[in-house]
């Protein structure tokens, strides 16, 4: 190395001794005062609006609603969990039916998802290339993204009588199909915007994109020398398959349903658009704090999908799905 | 005359653990200076102690004489060069070596000057334009030699600088980097963990254990002297006979090393100090081989033999009976 | 994990049906803006037309609630872009007791069914005695929105260097300057995505807030107070095709952000 020494350049002086630089080196030198400021803006918010929030809404579960004066007194009562828990309670048999209709749903449209989305999943892990994984990704984030009112009011178009479904029955000649389809109970209804069948074609095709990526991102991670180890060793595609490629997905599936079941649990905008009457959870809370006024009511009732989920979240935990989140 | 680094019973404490134990050391003023030792022992703990990125937990560091507790890495006249070279991705070359020039508020122009002399300086003329990612592992890490050195520190840190780099490389490196020093009289902290590196560039080198420095001293000292069991095998991969067997062979109770050159196959009753035991495994170097032998109680040595042209050389087999002997000035008696 | 058999066409039929699934309401409502039909939804389509676009937009109650839906959402953007960044560079590096609460915390809002978030927030504002307004809509969504920018930013940060800041304090800079010329080039990619998609989530947000919007009317509350209003289906199409289109964009615009670096953080919407 040709070496020359360079010009001197201690002319250009001592760091300049601001106010901020006695700043900046105060917080180098206490890191955990640096900490401590970086924290407290996020911590003041979650910890005071949000959790605060979810605080008053659970003291507010044991006010006192009374139904003459439709009045809210602060006075601590265990009638609004009764309502929901006691089986003796007049109300209860209303309100676990909506806890059930809303929770079968939920079940029908996990799994749903689960069917639809583990092919389209498989296929962007094992087979999809070069530009068409970005394709295949970004054509599943698009729609994941894209308005969730829009997308419910979408189906609401493509439901109506006259129009594309029945259209294209019409042009299928399966028409009659649909009508008989429409005519069983629980499934069906007077059209399919008002059938519990539409309803549960919305959920799904909106939480679908949830499903997808959890079980994308659980198989991309399965290296490809496990499956040629698998063949290797004497499995038959279909036996690899089952007990290597299924095991592994499965964390993948279980995250994803977290999402489906969660979201279906909470909705109540799609309940409102689409199928039959008959009240969800959500819909449940927000005629009671809106129209009626009952919020003590209201707050009650949202600890049921929480301990729902809840009890779900530790189902996932034990089955493993927290590794592929 | 004050020195350039002076620690005195420096400790850095993390959790529970001591990665630096109380330790002393001087570097003095435009000295090369090593600090070698397994991954773990402290070395690299050291070195950023001295560069300001940790705070020692206890002790004094002292650099040319002024007290550095709490001062931050900015306000010291040190620089690094760093293990990963650590260049802006998002600024060009000559940005990158401009940057220190940057922040102490030196016009564009003087700068960037100053910037492409350096860059010169490291034969990297043409290649300010240039995004770091553009360049290959040897130019980086030349990048960041002429980063760390514009703003002229009176030390430089060095943090396994070749230690990404290929044999070739490394060793041409070497050469470069102590012409380097020689040149720009700086002093230079070297940390590594390749013996070779330290012994072949050095002034002095400091074996590092678990923390503590195990040994201080010149490179012939340290291979030719090591004082203790670890420094004669990290350093030399010398044989280290334990005080037991030394009690045996040569009626002291004090262990002592022999390096594997040392040692060769002896005929019983050739004299001097002898072992026998049986050839386990030959380990063919090109200008060496090297024999590894068990001893009837399981403990092994390295006999290391040229390989010469000379038919008369027999060279014994695997699984052979064997005596081992060595000259007794080859001996170097270690600390307890 | 690639295999180099090529799909069977069940599978790539399956895939791509999927794909043409997830796209058919979108596309439904794209052509459903230009149809000239007054007052239902009849398949086919009877005639196109443009005219929607300018009586759409020539609405003030349209108007006013796309103003009011961008006034929030650039709010809750600004708050999460500051929030999620100061907790990613809290929590992407130090371990102190309670981070694993902290870091439940900010996914909790969006990790909970949004009713859940939503009475609670109400509630509080109504112990609190604040009206709906403007401003609780907005601390309702920088609340969800944080957690995306936080994502993206801490996975920047888990990818990008720790030597590259002691670099340059090294080098002189103290941690102002580090952070003009070092940290924030490195977020800057990361803090326009997390942005973007902190937008897109607050643009289109409607559980949580029906329950903190009172009387105030966002493009998704107008939509959905539309969509029992037969006679108005043409601006309902128009104002439907405008808010697909405000969400779609930008997680495509942060997906080319991020890319070859790591994939779109925060996908739980």
């Amino acid at each position: 190395m040709a070496i020359e020494a360079p010009d001197p350049l201690h002319q250009h002086g001592l760091p300049t001794a601001g106010i901020r630089r006695r700043l900046a080196s105060l917080l180098y030198r206490r890191q955990t005062l640096l900490l401590l400021l970086l924290l407290t803006p996020p911590l003041l918010w979650f910890g005071v609006v949000y959790l605060g929030s979810l605080l008053a809404l659970l003291m507010q579960s044991f006010y006192t609603f009374d139904d003459f004066t439709m009045a809210v007194t602060p006075e601590l009562t265990l009638a609004n969990f009764r309502a929901i828990a006691d089986p003796a309670n007049p109300l209860f048999g209303a309100n676990i039916d909506i806890v059930l209709r809303t929770l079968g749903m939920a079940a029908a449209v996990t799994v749903a998802c689960a069917l639809i989305a583990f092919p389209i999943a498989y296929y962007m892990a094992r087979y999809a290339r070069g530009w068409q994984k970005g394709f295949f990704y970004i054509a599943v984030m698009a729609p994941m993204w894209a308005s969730y009112i829009v997308k419910a009011y979408s189906w609401t178009v493509i439901l109506a009588k006259g129009g594309i479904v029945y259209w294209l029955g019409q042009a299928l000649g399966l028409n009659a199909l649909l009508e008989a389809v429409l005519s069983l109970p629980m499934v069906g209804g007077s059209s399919l915007s008002t059938s519990n069948l539409g309803r549960f074609m919305v959920f799904t095709y909106i939480w679908l994109p949830f499903m997808i990526l959890p079980i994308q991102a659980a198989l991309e991670r399965v290296p490809l020398s496990l499956l040629q180890a698998s063949s290797d060793l004497g499995a038959r595609p279909a036996q690899t398959f089952r007990t290597v490629m299924l095991p592994l997905a499965f964390p993948g599936v279980v995250a994803g349903s977290i999402f489906t079941f969660s979201l279906t649990l909470g909705d109540f905008i799609v309940p409102q658009l689409v199928g039959p009457p008959g009240l969800f959870i959500g819909n449940y809370v927000y005629t009671m704090q809106g129209a009626v006024g009952n919020i003590p009511m209201a707050a009650a009732f949202t600890v049921v999908p929480v301990v729902l989920i809840s009890l779900y979240l530790a189902l996932a935990r034990r089955l493993g799905a927290f590794d592929a989140l | 005359m004050n020195h350039a680094v002076e620690f005195q019973q420096v400790s850095r404490v993390f959790d529970t653990v001591h990665a630096v134990d109380r330790v002393d050391l001087t570097v003095a003023e435009g000295e090369f200076f090593s600090m070698l030792g397994p991954s773990g022992s402290g070395k690299t703990t050291c070195l950023r102690l001295i560069a300001g990125f940790e705070q020692a937990s206890a002790g004094c560091i002292r650099i040319h004489g002024r007290d550095a507790a709490g001062v931050p890495p900015y306000e010291r006249d040190v620089n690094t060069v760093f293990q990963d070279y650590a260049l802006f991705p998002h600024m060009s070359v000559l940005d990158n070596v401009a940057y220190g020039l940057m922040v102490r508020g030196v016009a564009r122009a003087v700068r960037h000057r100053q910037a492409e002399h350096m860059l010169a300086m490291v034969k990297l003329a043409d290649f300010g334009g240039r995004r770091p990612a553009a360049l290959s592992g040897g130019q980086r890490q030349r990048v960041a030699l002429a980063r760390a050195l514009i703003n002229q520190p009176r030390v430089l840190l060095l943090d396994e600088p070749l230690g990404a780099l290929d044999l070739k490389l490394r060793e041409a490196m070497q050469t470069e980097l102590k012409a380097l020093q020689r040149q720009l009289g700086i002093t230079f902290v070297y940390v590594t963990h390749d013996q070779g590196e330290a012994l072949s560039m050095s002034d002095r080198v400091a074996v590092f254990k678990q923390g503590r420095i195990e040994q201080l001293s010149s490179p012939r000292e340290l291979y030719n002297r090591p004082r203790t069991a670890f420094v004669a095998d990290f350093v030399g991969g010398a044989n280290v006979i334990d005080a037991s067997l030394a009690q045996s062979l040569i009626g002291r109770a004090q262990a002592f090393s022999v390096r594997p050159e040392q040692m060769d196959f002896v005929s019983e009753g050739d004299g001097g100090i002898q072992l026998t035991g049986t050839l386990v495994d030959v380990q063919y170097h090109g200008a060496v081989s090297r024999y590894q032998v068990a001893l009837a109680d399981g403990r092994q040595l390295a006999v290391s033999r040229p390989n010469l042209l000379d038919a008369t050389q027999v060279a014994p087999e695997p699984g052979q009976a064997v005596t081992v002997g060595w000259p007794a000035h080859a001996m170097v008696m270690l600390e307890a | 994990m690639h295999s180099e058999a090529r799909a069977p066409l069940w599978l790539k039929l399956l895939a791509y049906g999927g794909l043409a699934f997830l796209h058919f309401p979108i596309v439904v409502i794209a052509l459903y803006a230009f149809n000239t039909e007054e007052s239902a939804y009849s398949f086919p389509l009877q005639g196109f037309t443009l005219d929607w676009f300018a009586a759409a937009f020539g609405r003030d109650d349209v108007l006013a609630a796309i103003w009011l839906s961008v006034k929030v959402a650039a709010v809750a953007t600004l708050a999460s872009l500051l929030l999620g960044t100061m907790a990613a560079a809290a929590l992407y590096r130090r371990r102190f007791w309670g981070k694993e609460a902290l870091t439940l915390m900010l996914i909790l809002p969006i990790a909970l069914p949004g009713i859940i978030t939503g009475i609670a927030l109400l509630s509080a504002f109504k112990l609190l005695a604040w009206e709906p307004s403007f401003w609780t809509i907005a601390i309702g969504h920088a609340t969800f929105c944080v957690v995306v920018v936080y994502n993206n930013v801490i996975a920047r940060f888990r990818r990008s260097s720790h030597s590259l800041v002691e670099a340059s304090m090294d080098l002189g800079a103290d941690g102002f300057t580090t952070f003009r010329h070092v940290v924030l080039p490195q977020l800057a990619t990361a803090l326009l995505a997390g942005g973007l998609l902190a937008f897109a989530l607050s643009f289109d947000e409607i559980i949580v807030t029906t329950f903190t919007a009172g009387h105030e009317r966002t493009l998704p509350i107008w939509l959905l107070n539309q969509l029992g209003r037969p006679r108005d289906v043409p601006i309902t199409n128009v104002v439907a095709l405008t808010v697909m289109l405000i969400t779609m964009v930008p997680v495509i615009a942060a997906w080319k952000l991020t890319q070859g670096t790591e994939a779109v953080a925060g996908s739980g919407k």
